[in-house]
């Protein structure tokens, strides 16, 4: 296996490799902004328990 | 039956039962995506015409073709939202739409970057591309004006029934746009052809095309969990879930 | 239930009667916009004319799209829109005298005015002839569809560009055949088959879009 010519693609190198780079970076993208938007969310709901535990004990 | 489906689909349940289901498909997806790779990149004979920038195809078409699929998805499941009122139908249709408008964008800049070595520009008015971007603007305003709603179930309904119409106008897109482009089909433009479809290359882009939609059932259904959460926010099960984290 | 449509459809046109020179704005819109080309290129007859269609389509597009808030806005500000939803007619015949009268209102008057523009941009007779035709075609389902894109994002605070957003792309068909009837008539081509694929869509618009609109006005302005 030539690994040279196989990073050359034929003089497609560019096109080719930044294709698949993209495509590893969409891919990428979709794992991490579910992840990040499940902390948020899970980050969000405790505040609003804490908030709420905090006005019950106020009010009663 | 119909108290199997109300219990089966509500989001507590859907919460617990996702959790199984997530790794089946996102270990699937990538080993069948490993495997496509190689085919793809290694396996496959340099194409006749285009040479090795015909690789692009691997990812280019899957992309293309996720795209749309997720479209379906999103409109299936907000017109069952929309006629059988079930929240979790609504939740899916919500959190596919930024996935399949990603693989929209994809599509296009793969696109682009193939067509640079084939036409000899980075864009070029062909009648994929443009449907492809067509579509990318109806997940746009399906996103828009689901963002700009502030009642969660009228913006629910409001952007199901504009992904409904969406459907409808997409074969009708499809047409309009193929037809135009094969007047325009230039002397200037050297006529895209899939590089003939050798079974060698035929069996990693089907492989890819199928590692892209398992990599879209895990990502959905995780995204979908999320929607559960937030929107049953205020609910006990989300409650009792978050105080055990 | 006839009563109703023709009661809506008179109404509709006496207020915006009322209010003329606002009707007036997308008409000179249409034509402003389409002037501003011959300005910005050298405007030698063959040029305006390769040009011609696609300016002029888009431009009546765009005037249609500014026009489409008076649709539903001032009904829904005050309150009318709420009491056609809870009439016993059924609400999509009710929009769909809403949308004629809309259009009669300013889709109309581009049609009318195209010649002029036609002339503006150095376009044959034949051509400006299918321009009308397409237009007169065209304009309908441009009120149609854009009916249900102001009925989705009606309660939308400053929804405007949303609206651009939704509806354009649901607008190319009809600009692809439309501009490309009266491309190919300045070549003295036939435009048997844009013509009816225009006459196709507006068929389907009709029938399916009042439906539309009046599920997504259920749907994001009854309260």
């Amino acid at each position: 296996m030539n690994w040279s010519e196989f990073f050359n693609m034929g003089g497609y190198a560019f096109f080719v490799w930044t294709s698949y780079a993209l495509t590893l970076i969409v891919v990428v993208a979709n794992i991490v902004s579910p992840i990040l938007q499940r902390k948020k969310t899970i980050a969000r709901i405790k505040r609003a328990i804490k908030r709420e535990a905090i006005i019950n004990k106020s009010s009663s | 039956m119909w108290n199997w489906i109300q219990r089966f689909s509500s989001p507590k349940h859907f919460y617990g039962m996702s959790a199984m289901i997530i790794p089946w498909f996102a270990i699937s997806a990538l080993l069948i995506g490993v495997y496509g790779l190689y085919l793809g990149l290694f396996v496959a004979p340099t194409d006749y015409q285009q040479g090795e920038s015909y690789r692009i195809i691997f990812v280019h078409v899957p992309a293309a073709w996720m795209s749309l699929f997720i479209y379906m998805v999103m409109a299936t499941s907000a017109a069952i939202g929309l006629i059988w009122q079930i929240r979790l139908a609504d939740m899916v249709a919500a959190a596919s739409a930024p996935i399949g408008a990603s693989f929209a964008f994809l599509a296009l800049v793969t696109g682009s970057l193939w067509g640079k070595p084939m036409w000899g520009a980075y864009w070029v008015w062909d009648a994929r591309l443009t449907s492809e971007l067509i579509l990318l603007f109806l997940y746009f305003g399906y996103m828009a004006l689901q963002s700009a709603i502030d009642d969660q179930r009228s913006a629910d309904k409001a952007s199901g029934l504009l992904a409904i119409v969406g459907v409808v106008n997409i074969p009708i897109i499809h047409y309009s746009v193929e037809w135009w482009n094969t007047l325009h089909q230039g002397a200037t433009v050297a006529k895209l052809d899939k590089p003939s479809m050798h079974i060698d290359m035929l069996i990693p882009l089907l492989l890819m095309a199928v590692a892209f939609k398992l990599f879209y059932g895990a990502v959905v259904l995780v995204r979908t969990r999320n929607e559960a959460l937030y929107r049953d926010r205020n609910r006990r099960w989300v409650r009792e879930l978050i105080e055990k984290l | 239930m006839l009563n109703a449509f023709y009661h809506l459809l008179i109404r509709d046109l006496r207020l915006a009667l009322r209010n003329r020179h606002e009707l007036a704005n997308p008409l000179i819109f249409f034509v402003l916009v389409v002037s501003l080309f011959p300005l910005a290129v050298t405007p030698t007859a063959e040029a305006l004319q390769s040009m011609a269609p696609g300016v002029i389509w888009v431009s009546a597009l765009l005037a249609v799209l500014l026009s489409l808030d008076r649709l539903f806005k001032q009904d829904y500000d005050d309150g009318s829109l709420d009491q056609l939803m809870l009439s016993p007619n059924p609400l999509m015949i009710l929009v769909f005298a809403k949308v004629i009268a809309h259009w009669l209102l300013t889709g109309l008057p581009l049609v009318i005015v195209a010649p002029l523009l036609g002339m503006f941009m150095s376009l044959p007779a034949d051509a400006v002839s299918v321009l009308v035709y397409s237009l007169l075609l065209g304009t309908p389902v441009l009120s149609l569809i854009g009916a249900i894109g102001v009925s989705l994002t009606v309660a939308v605070n400053r929804g405007g560009v949303l609206l651009s957003l939704i509806v354009l792309p649901l607008y190319i068909p009809v600009l692809i055949f439309g501009a490309n009837a009266v491309d190919v008539a300045a070549d003295g081509l036939s435009v048997k088959g844009q013509l009816t694929f225009l006459a196709a869509m507006l068929a389907l618009a009709a029938s399916l879009a009042p439906l539309a609109t009046a599920v997504a006005l259920r749907i994001t302005a009854s309260r």
